[in-house]
């Protein structure tokens, strides 16, 4: 086996074992008695809090990883994630104005469909403020300003909010938990998910032939026309679902892609995979850890990726200042 | 045999006109260099040529079909094109970096066994197959050149466009790649256009030589008549004189001045 099919098969293992652990973790402990015991009262905690949850960690993690190694394969630029660059804060943008226009009742496919928009639109204008010569610098000042865009849009949603419910919903919302998830809405965000990773996956010799820059990857053939629509749909699914289910989780497909990369190799194509997985493994293991943090209330799972997610993000920062420069 | 014409290409940048009528026809079998100073055009004609850049007027066939015309993938596998000063944004082994020269050919599976024989192949023939676990972002300038050249040659193209190639090379290996467009265009039959800023190198390797100057053709034929002191004069603002060399006609730069 190459190192990259060892790296999977490790990370298939992880993401495995971490579901047993995560249908059993919390504040009450569930041993594997309780899961085949229907009378149990244990079993209802299991298959109606924690299976939802595991699987929504599972698919959100993988779309997160996924979106984040193709927007770092597309842009040649090992920064981009759509945490980072203002794409999941664009779809919250969008969730929050439905959440305030319809003042929380909105159907759960109005919001889902909301938050894509945002992701895409979000996208559309990162590619199309950082040009065709994508420097680091400009990608990053073209997600600052999205970020910020966004951050003004939910500022004055909230502000301008009918009720002081809606406005603890949707700040509640915007921390990013899957606390509380229904099948329900992973019945909604993992198709969207699943769409958005097979396009990704389908632009992935796109991605691998951009290493030699736009001019080299056209001279081979590849239409980038075709491949920015098909990255930008990809990521507003994949993103954009799972910022409508779980609200703003940042920094995994930042975190992912870079740890991957001296395992797998630093083929933009050949790291979609990896990182989605990898994603998955990062979430469970995320969400986990918030589960079992002694603290009044549960920390939130988007608030720990960030706590967590900043400093990384400055470090991979420090380390490329020289490219940059 | 093949064709690839240009037909009074036209293209302006800024409002500036860079490519200014240019009707050029290659054959394949030669090697063609084609020179000029800096902002004569070269470049953007030689993307033109490739099916990469759309002229502001006029049109260039491939064997009588329009290259913009044709589909990007059937055009990717005729044409190869090595951009200047070329890209390589992933630290990746050099072996993976000549792979995706495989781009058009790749189905679904991945690199089959063809592939991987014509990757072997490229790497020989460029001489860098000992380069091939390295990663391309720690090669130097000259032994990424030479990895990126063997990226051209890994799609087997009938037609080699390539931009600055030699460019960063040691004599040494600068020889060895002119012998190797040589060898492509001599004795397998492909066409080979370059652009260059060597004019003794371009003379030693090129059987044609196109001049350009201000996005227009100053001179095209054999080095020895396309070399001559006028033209140099006229293009580079420069004296010269060819003196004949042990390899080759020798363009020795006297001074400034026509």
């Amino acid at each position: 086996m190459s190192r990259r099919q060892t790296t999977i098969a490790a990370l298939i293992g992880l993401t495995l074992l971490l579901s047993m652990v995560s249908m059993a973790a919390g504040r009450v402990w569930a041993p594997f008695s309780a899961w085949t015991d229907h009378s149990d009262p244990r079993w209802a905690i299991i298959f109606e809090l924690r299976l939802p949850r595991t699987i929504l960690a599972i698919g959100v993690g993988a779309a997160l990883g996924m979106s984040g190694a193709a927007m770092q394969g597309y842009t040649r630029n090992p920064l981009a994630d759509p945490g980072a660059l203002g794409v999941s804060s664009m779809a919250a943008l969008g969730a929050v104005l439905t959440l305030y226009l319809g003042a929380g009742a909105a159907e759960p496919w109005v919001i889902a469909g909301a938050a894509m928009i945002g992701a895409l639109i979000a996208v559309m204008l990162l590619l199309a403020l950082s040009g065709q010569a994508s420097s680091i610098v400009t990608f990053i000042l073209a997600g600052v300003i999205l970020q910020t865009m966004a951050g003004a849009g939910v500022a004055l949603a909230l502000s301008l909010a009918p009720n002081p419910w809606a406005v603890n919903e949707i700040i509640n919302w915007l921390m990013g938990s899957l606390a509380d998830r229904s099948l329900g809405e992973v019945q909604m965000a993992l198709p969207l998910i699943a769409a958005g990773c097979v396009m990704l996956m389908f632009i992935g010799r796109g991605l691998d032939a951009l290493t030699l820059g736009e001019t080299g990857a056209r001279s081979l053939g590849v239409n980038m026309t075709a491949t920015r629509w098909t990255l930008a749909i990809g990521v507003a699914l994949t993103a954009g679902a799972s910022v409508a289910v779980t609200g703003v989780i940042g920094f995994v497909g930042l975190i992912v892609p870079h740890l991957l990369r001296p395992l797998v190799g630093a083929r933009p194509g050949g790291l979609l995979i990896p990182s989605a997985i990898g994603g998955a493994v990062l979430v469970l293991a995320a969400d986990i850890a918030v589960r079992l943090t002694p603290a009044a209330g549960e920390v939130k799972l988007g608030v720990a990726m960030a706590v967590l997610g900043g400093p990384f993000f400055f470090a991979l920062l420090l380390s490329l200042r020289r490219r940059i420069a | 045999m093949s064709t690839l014409s240009a037909h009074d290409i036209q293209v302006r940048l800024g409002g500036k006109p860079v490519v200014a009528g240019v009707a050029a026809t290659f054959q394949s079998g030669t090697v063609t260099a084609i020179l000029g100073p800096n902002g004569a055009g070269k470049s953007t004609l030689l993307a033109c040529l490739a099916g990469l850049r759309k002229p502001g007027a006029g049109h260039v066939r491939l064997d009588a079909v329009d290259v913009l015309s044709m589909h990007a993938r059937a055009r990717a596998r005729r044409i190869g094109f090595i951009p200047q000063t070329p890209e390589v944004a992933w630290a990746v082994e050099a072996r993976i970096l000549v792979g995706l020269g495989r781009t058009p050919f790749i189905g679904s599976s991945g690199l089959s066994l063809e592939d991987g024989a014509a990757i072997d192949r490229a790497m020989e023939a460029a001489g860098v197959t000992e380069l091939a676990d390295r990663d391309v972002t720690t090669l130097s300038g000259g032994e990424r050149g030479r990895v990126l050249i063997a990226r051209a040659l890994a799609g087997d193209p009938e037609w080699l466009l390539a931009d600055e190639p030699l460019t960063g090379l040691d004599p040494g290996h600068q020889l060895d790649a002119g012998d190797l467009f040589r060898a492509m265009a001599h004795e397998q039959g492909r066409g080979v256009i370059v652009t260059l800023h060597d004019l003794s190198l371009a003379a030693r390797i090129a059987d044609r030589i196109i001049v350009m100057a201000a996005g227009k053709v100053l001179a095209d034929g054999p080095p020895a008549e396309a070399l001559s002191p006028e033209v140099m004069a006229l293009a580079y603002g420069v004296r010269a004189r060819v003196i004949e060399g042990a390899g080759g006609p020798l363009i020795e730069i006297v001074g400034r001045g026509g």
